[in-house]
Parts: structure tokens; C-alpha cells; sequence
């Protein structure tokens, strides 16, 4: 039987400040770029009109640039996408006039600037490409107002702020609260280290994306918990052991599960990456990071946390003493559990 | 009763029948409007139903568009624009439209599949207020007219300049029905030629009686040079003019404009207040060729009181002109009351098409909106973008899955190929499970699906572990794998139900395919739930009955 990691024993804990230097090397650069840059929101978040088309022939994107500055949509950003005759045109619409709420007019204008730089067209495609003399045509719209636009992005800063409380709230109850606050601040490393990330990368943040980050929380808060669980399960056994000990036994053991686990997850995201589309990349990109970030903060950050927490406060509960209501009782086995030998 | 294989077997079984069962395609009835007769077809719908951004549609949000009328009580117009809405949708034919109201002040339309976004657009958003009025026999305009030139020499407006910056604005206020023709040429000949006799009343020179530019004469009716429009129209708008519009009459531009020998011009209507009848009264409404013309008209029919009204009202102004005024437009030159008129008359619509017709008569049919509805947020993803991402998500997921069972298979061996059997039936759970609670399955539902057999292993690999390590600790087979999935049980529902919290905090702030993504993978942590703990553990029983001495579990 293949093993990886099977008498793994090393020792994480000790490396705990290193680590959290090396997140604050790589989290620092990407969080000084945020300020000076901004986040790259999508027009989802700020308002404004996407169109994807799909043109006959190739066309070159500094040429769809003046041309559509020259009729009234200055500052619009063009992006390829794929190939060299599918292009994605942002623009965020104020003028003066033009209601910026009402998409049909702010639509209306760049459908009718697309039409003046590309002659006529802009029906929606159908299953083929056009080629040829066809006209060109639409392959997505998103037109929105930045009112919907602002609601959306308070919405999902909730959403990614409320989540945090429900876990933690849930790990107060299943745990204790030691190991929640623990996992909770494993978690904010993760949100704050993946929007470095994307600031870094200047991956435009979408619904796809955000909803990549909420993904993101839940898998790294996944592995936190199984370490946080073996902890909770080595306490009980080890019970005059250091705390140091027992939550670097805690995560040699559930290494192999890790390895295993990320494994099987990377490769998912790898397919989506390579084979998913222009869409779905900047989701598998964000999870991708994630699974590298959420294993790491579980190992060098919730558990030196959950370590100085208990320093600070100990608790007779984490020490195991409380019986666990919520957990059946394990059938534990007279003799001690070998432990492996220290290097 | 999980106790025996046999029980465990065919719980398996139906719920496996089960999922099979509800993702079975089911055909749907749809009555579609086709060449004006309502034609029932059936469309196959496959389940789970694919999102908008997977097989293309519509999605619109609307809200009330009160910049030119204030709504007095906005909540109950927007439930009567709901149900206008749901009627008009109804009657346009689409497969499984979602008409929702999301808050107190937001409608949301989705419209699947719909091919001419432009032509979905109109029925939705079309106010479709009818009503018909005289034509003002007063002379009103011609009297007040001096009295707004002076008005506006006062104020400094001067003739000429200005006509040609309101281009685009004449276009764009005639709803793009004039042909998109550059027009400069005929613009500088016709400011001359305007500007040239009548020097002093701006307006004068601009609104000129019909019969003076070769009209057939009718009271209340006006040509302005269609150039011309958009300036005439804001003048006429200007607090100190429109103080000086007689009382009893109001205004209406034509819905079209006219050609009178190379010049086009915009038709300006002084109708009387008083409306004669309006929509509301009307029953049916149907598109039609005009026998003579071989223009598109729509008939329609009013309820008995609106007829009585009516009669009563035609009967009082009997070779008076009428107007009908669709959405604040006069339809066509109003025609002449020759007789008393009932229940029934029609709308001539000049050079529009039989489709834009029927169109119409649907809208008129299903009703008008109170006020106006604007698009605040609208997204159209077409046919072949939806392909393209299906066929990458299912490509991604085939070789996502190959590399997965890959792994399982050459690091846990035998077990890992039970595993991978779970796997499968994990699939089917997750998608019948998707089916039986009608969710729809989203782009980011397909990647959350993807990811999902990579994460889904994960308690098959929590367990496959505790085994192990049983076993190092020197269980017997059979212990191993009891205490095995024992112990491995916290961590899985611990790990699981944060992960399912998270995922119901994205479902309650997502709009449709954030939605789908949360959905899927609340029902695939749920899947691989059942699966990992309770299908993985049948086929290690019937393993261990097949052979019940053995001593080395390949794991």
C-alpha cells in the first residue's frame, strides 16, 4: 500500500512565525497594490455594459478602441476572448442626459456606436459562427445599472461577512469557542491573502469570483476542522502531552488525508482551468489559489492561534475534561496509542 | 433496517431509480403566437433545467420609470404591471418564464431561450396605454401661438441654431422608426428654407398648419419639418410656453412621420382633454392585413360598458377626426367618425410588419402598465455562448473526474475502486437530487458540480484513512473498517455543515447563477454525504460476506 506522509512527524508549530512572516510578505505587496489600484470590480458591481460579439472576420482591438472613443463611447475597455474575432466590450456609460439606470438607453448607445464601427448587425448569435459577409452579433449582454450594481456588492460583502459568524457560531457549538475564533481567524487570512491575490493578478471580481471566495472559505474551514478535530480527539488521549505536541501529532496525522484530498481538488480545478472556459477561469484561478492558502492557514495559522489562545485563556474543556455532549463517546481502547518516536 | 445488506441494497436502488426517474425529460405544452393564430407546440425540457447563461435567454429587472409620471401609490402599480407582465408573457409564448417580484419595488423576468432579445424587450417594456381622442376644432394652437413667440423672445430663444445638435435626439425620441439615413443635407436646406419667410416667431416658423404644407386639411393637426422635432418638442416643454397652451387641449406627436415630396415631416397633434375611451376597456385585440392597403392592422373589441360609452361618445362627434394614441403617440392621420360606433373598430399602423402587430395586439390585450417600467439590470446570453460553456464544463468534468479516479484508484486500490463506484451513484444522487427540487443548473453550478467530485472523495479519503490506521494499530479487517467510518464520522459532518453554512449565505445574496452554484453544492455535500458514508460502507458488507476470512484489506 502507497503511503505518503504515513509516520510523518513534523514539526509545524515551530515554524509558526516564518509562516506568518511569509504571509505577510506575500499578503502586504498585494494589499498595498489594492489601495493604490483599486479592486478590478465587474460591471455586475459598479453598472455599466458588457457586450461579447462575435465578428466575421478578425478584428484588431486598438482599431474597435478609437473607433468606439469616436462615437461617443470614450474609455471603453476591449478585451479578446479566445480568438481574434471574439471580443468583450465594457464600457461604463455617464453622459450627460442618459439616465445610467435605465439600461435600455445606455445598451442602446454602445449597441449603436458597435454598429457605426462595424457597419450593421448585432442580433443574437445563433448555434454557428458567422463568417464571411454575415454581420456580426451578439453573443451576451449585461447591462446594469449602477444602483442594482451597488446592491449587489453590499450584498455580497455581507454575505462573506454574516458566513463568517454562522461558523463561527456553529463551531462555538460543535467545538468550543477557542477553536472558533481559532478557525475564524484562519479564515480571515484566507479572505484577506486570496483579495492580495486578486489584486495582485488584477482578476476582475465578479459574482463568479466572489462566489469562488465564499467556496474558498467553506474548503479551507473544511480543513481546519479536521485538524481541529484530531486536536480535539489527541487532547482527550494525550492528556499529558504539551499542547505543542499534541497539535503537531494532530496535523502529521491527518497529512496524508490532506495531500490526498488537495490532490483529487487541484485536478478538478486543473480540468476547469485548462477545459472550462473564459468564464469559469477566473473562478477555478481564485479556488485554485484557495486550496494552497486554505492548507496553509490551517496548518500555520489556526493552530498556533488556537495554541496562543489557549495560553491566554486555557480552558478545562479543550483539555478534554468537560465530556463532549454533541460527539458520541469514542470506544477508546485500554492500552495508550503508540506514539511515533520524535526526530 | 440498515442493518442487512439485502435493506441497505435496495435503499440504494431506489433512491438510484429514484434520481433516474425525476431526470427524465418531460415535454411541455407552449402556445406560440405564429402568424397571428396561437399554435400550440411541445418543447422537450430536459432536467435539471439549464440556466439562462447555459442555453441562452433573457434575464430582465425592471422597476418604475417615474422621471415623467409620479406613481401616487408605486406598490399597487407595480403589482398591476406584475400582472400585466405575466399576461403579456403568457401570451408571447416562451418555455418556463420566471415573472417574479424581488422586494418591494423590483420585477424580475426570465425568459429561456428567446431568439430576438429586441423584439422580447418591446413586449416587456411597452406601456401600451390606448386611448382614443377628437382633434381640437378650436383653432387653440393658432390662437396661443403668437403669445409663446413672445414668450420665447423674452426668454432669448432664437430661430435656426440648435436644429442640427438635436439629430440624434429626434431619432432616438422617435424610437429609431425613422430610417438611420444622414440627413444633414436635407437639415441645412430645410433650416433656410424655415427660417427664411417667418422671421420672428420661432415657433410659428417651425409648427405650421397641415393644409400649408400640402396636407389634406384637418383641425388640430400640425406639420413640423422632422429635423425640427426635438427643438419644437422642448420648446413646447419650456414652463413659460406650455403656461400659454389653451385650456381644454393638450398635445401628441404622430407615431411616424410623413413625407411630403423629399421632406419628412413630424406630425403634431392639439387633441381635447377629454379622453373618449381608454384600453382598459378593450376585450380582445387582433393582428390583421388590411384588405385594401395590404397594411398590418389591429381589430380590437371594447366590454359592453366601454362599447356603450363609446357609442354614446362617437354618436356626439359624428365627422369630427379622431385620434388613437398609442404610449402618447398619435397611430396613423385620425380618421374620420362617419357613423356611431360600438363595440369594435381598428388601428392602422402604417408601414409596420404583421409580427410588430400581433405584438401589439397581445400587449393591448394583456393590458397597459400603469407607468412606465424601466431595465435597471438586463443580461442576454445567446445560444452559442450557452453551447460553448456546456460543452466546456462537461469536458472539464470528464477529465476532471478521469484524474480523480486515477488518483483513488492508485493510492487506495481495490478500495479506491469502490470509491470510485460510489462516485458515480454520487453523480446521479447530486443531479436527481438537483432535479427532484426543480433547481436550475447554472454555468457556476456546472464548475461548482466539477469541483464537487474532487471535494466529494474527501470523506471517502477521511475514512480510507481511519482504516488504515485501524489497521497499523493492528485490527482485524472487520474491526478496522467499523471503527474506521466511526471515527472518521465527526470530522465529515463537522467539515460538511460549515461548509453547507457558507454555501447558504452565497444562495441568499446570489442572483440566478450564484444561486445554482450554491444549490449544487449544498446538494452535492449532501450527495457525497450519502454516498461516502453510507454506499461506500454496503460495498465494503457485501465485500466482506463475499469473503468473510480475510486477513489484508487492499487499501
Amino acid at each position: 500500500m502507497i503511503r505518503l506522509f504515513a509516520n510523518a512527524n513534523y514539526d509545524f508549530i515551530s515554524y509558526r512565525w516564518k509562516a506568518i512572516w511569509a504571509t505577510v510578505i506575500i499578503v502586504i505587496p498585494g494589499l498595498l497594490l489594492l489601495l493604490i489600484r483599486g479592486l478590478n470590480y465587474s460591471i455586475e458591481f459598479t453598472g455599466g455594459t458588457l457586450v461579447q460579439i462575435e465578428s466575421p472576420r478578425p478584428l484588431n482591438v486598438a482599431d474597435l478602441r478609437t473607433g468606439l472613443d469616436r462615437n461617443g463611447i470614450p474609455g471603453s475597455e476591449i478585451t479578446e476572448f479566445g480568438s481574434s474575432q471574439e471580443f468583450v466590450v465594457r464600457a461604463r456609460l455617464q453622459r450627460e442626459g442618459v439616465d445610467p439606470n435605465n439600461t435600455q438607453e445606455t445598451a442602446g448607445a454602445v449597441t449603436a456606436a458597435l454598429q457605426k464601427v462595424l457597419g450593421a448587425g448585432g442580433a443574437t448569435c445563433l448555434e454557428r459562427a458567422p463568417t464571411g459577409t454575415e454581420p456580426w452579433c451578439v453573443k451576451r449582454t449585461e447591462a446594469v445599472g449602477p444602483k442594482v450594481g451597488g446592491e449587489l456588492r453590499q450584498k455580497a460583502f455581507l454575505a462573506i461577512f454574516l458566513s463568517f459568524f454562522a461558523v463561527l457560531a456553529y463551531l462555538a457549538y460543535r467545538f468550543e469557542w477557542r477553536f472558533g475564533l481559532a478557525a475564524v481567524i484562519a479564515t480571515a487570512h484566507d479572505i484577506v491573502a486570496t483579495i492580495a491575490f486578486i489584486a495582485v493578478l488584477h482578476l476582475e471580481v465578479s459574482l463568479v469570483v466572489v462566489a469562488a471566495i465564499l467556496s474558498m472559505v467553506g474548503y479551507s474551514l473544511n480543513d481546519t476542522i479536521i485538524i481541529f478535530d484530531r486536536v480535539r480527539e489527541n487532547l482527550r488521549k494525550m492528556k499529558r502531552e504539551s499542547f505543542i505536541t499534541v497539535l503537531n501529532r494532530s496535523i502529521n496525522e491527518t497529512l496524508p488525508r490532506s495531500v490526498l484530498t488537495h490532490g483529487t481538488t487541484l485536478s478538478s480545478l486543473l480540468a476547469l482551468t485548462i477545459f472550462g472556459g473564459e468564464v469559469i477561469r477566473p473562478f477555478a484561478l481564485v479556488m485554485f489559489f484557495g486550496v494552497f492558502t486554505g492548507t496553509f492557514s490551517s496548518i500555520f495559522i489556526a493552530s498556533p492561534v488556537l495554541m496562543w489562545i489557549e495560553r491566554k485563556w486555557p480552558g478545562v474543556a479543550a483539555r478534554g475534561l468537560k465530556p463532549d455532549k454533541a460527539a458520541p463517546a469514542p470506544s477508546r481502547k485500554p492500552q495508550p496509542e503508540p506514539v511515533s518516536s520524535k526526530r | 433496517m440498515f442493518s442487512s445488506i439485502r435493506s441497505r441494497i435496495i435503499i440504494i436502488v431506489i433512491l438510484a431509480l429514484a434520481c433516474v426517474w425525476s431526470l427524465r425529460p418531460t415535454t411541455v405544452k407552449v402556445t406560440k403566437v405564429v402568424d397571428g393564430r396561437p399554435v400550440d407546440t411541445t418543447e422537450i425540457l430536459y432536467k435539471p433545467a439549464l440556466g439562462l447563461d447555459l442555453q441562452g435567454g433573457m434575464h430582465l429587472a425592471l422597476e418604475l420609470d417615474q422621471s415623467r409620471t409620479v406613481s401616487s401609490d408605486p406598490a399597487r402599480d407595480l403589482d398591476l404591471a406584475l400582472t400585466v407582465l405575466r399576461k403579456r408573457i403568457d401570451e408571447f409564448g416562451v418555455a418556463e418564464p420566471l415573472i417574479q417580484k424581488i422586494g418591494k419595488e423590483r420585477i424580475v423576468v426570465e425568459l429561456p431561450g428567446v431568439r430576438d432579445p429586441a423584439r422580447a424587450v418591446a413586449i416587456v417594456q411597452r406601456t401600451a396605454a390606448l386611448e382614443f381622442r377628437i382633434t381640437d376644432e378650436t383653432s387653440a394652437l393658432d390662437k396661443a401661438l403668437p403669445a409663446m413667440d413672445r414668450a420665447l423672445r423674452q426668454l432669448g430663444v432664437k430661430a435656426g441654431p440648435g436644429q442640427q445638435e438635436d439629430q440624434s435626439a429626434v431619432q432616438q425620441l422617435l424610437g429609431g422608426d425613422s430610417t438611420k439615413k444622414d440627413s444633414t443635407g436635407d437639415s441645412t436646406k430645410a433650416t433656410a428654407q424655415d427660417t427664411t419667410p417667418l422671421i420672428g416667431g420661432v415657433l410659428s416658423s417651425l409648427i405650421r398648419p397641415g393644409s400649408e404644407v400640402g396636407l389634406q386639411p384637418m383641425p388640430g393637426e400640425y406639420a413640423v419639418p422632422q429635423q425640427a422635432t426635438a427643438r419644437a418638442d422642448s420648446l413646447l416643454r419650456l414652463p413659460e410656453v406650455a403656461r400659454l397652451m389653451p385650456r381644454g387641449v393638450t398635445w401628441r406627436w404622430s407615431a411616424a412621420p410623413i413625407s411630403i415630396g423629399a421632406q419628412p415631416y413630424q406630425l403634431l397633434y392639439i387633441l381635447e382633454d377629454e379622453v373618449m375611451i381608454t384600453g382598459t376597456s378593450l376585450v380582445d385585440a387582433q393582428a390583421q392585413l388590411d384588405q385594401v392597403t395590404q397594411g398590418a392592422i389591429v381589430t380590437f373589441q371594447l366590454d359592453r360598458a366601454g362599447g356603450r360609452i363609446f357609442s354614446r361618445k362617437t354618436a356626439a362627434h359624428v365627422n369630427d377626426y379622431m385620434a388613437i394614441i398609442l404610449d402618447d403617440r398619435v397611430q396613423g392621420r385620425p380618421p374620420v367618425i362617419q357613423s356611431q360606433i360600438g363595440r369594435s373598430g381598428q388601428i392602422t399602423l402604417g408601414n409596420k410588419t404583421i409580427q410588430e402587430a400581433q405584438d401589439l395586439a397581445l400587449t393591448l390585450k394583456a393590458g397597459a402598465l400603469p407607468i412606465p417600467l424601466k431595465i435597471v439590470d438586463r443580461r442576454e446570453v445567446g445560444p452559442s455562448l450557452g453551447a460553448d460553456s456546456i460543452r466546456g464544463g462537461i469536458t472539464a468534468g470528464v477529465v476532471g473526474t478521469i484524474l480523480v479516479i486515477l488518483i483513488m484508484v492508485i493510492y487506495y486500490k481495490a478500495s479506491g475502486a469502490l470509491a470510485v463506484g460510489a462516485l458515480a451513484l454520487y453523480v446521479l444522487f447530486a443531479l436527481g437530487g438537483l432535479a427532484m427540487i426543480d433547481a436550475t443548473m447554472t454555468l457556476p453550478g456546472l464548475a461548482g458540480l466539477v469541483l464537487s467530485i474532487g471535494i466529494a472523495v474527501d470523506a471517502n479519503v477521511l475514512i480510507f484513512e481511519r482504516i488504515r490506521e485501524e489497521l497499523v494499530h493492528g485490527k482485524t479487517v472487520r474491526l478496522a473498517i467499523d471503527d474506521g467510518f466511526k471515527h472518521a464520522m465527526n470530522a465529515i459532518v463537522d467539515s460538511n455543515v460549515s461548509a453547507v453554512l457558507t454555501a447558504l449565505f452565497l444562495f441568499q445574496f446570489g442572483t440566478g447563477p450564484v444561486k445554482g452554484f450554491a444549490i449544487t453544492l449544498i446538494m452535492g455535500i449532501a450527495a457525497s454525504m450519502v454516498t461516502a458514508i453510507f454506499v461506500t460502507r454496503t460495498f465494503y458488507m457485501i465485500w466482506l460476506e463475499r469473503k468473510p476470512g480475510m486477513s489484508t484489506l487492499s487499501i
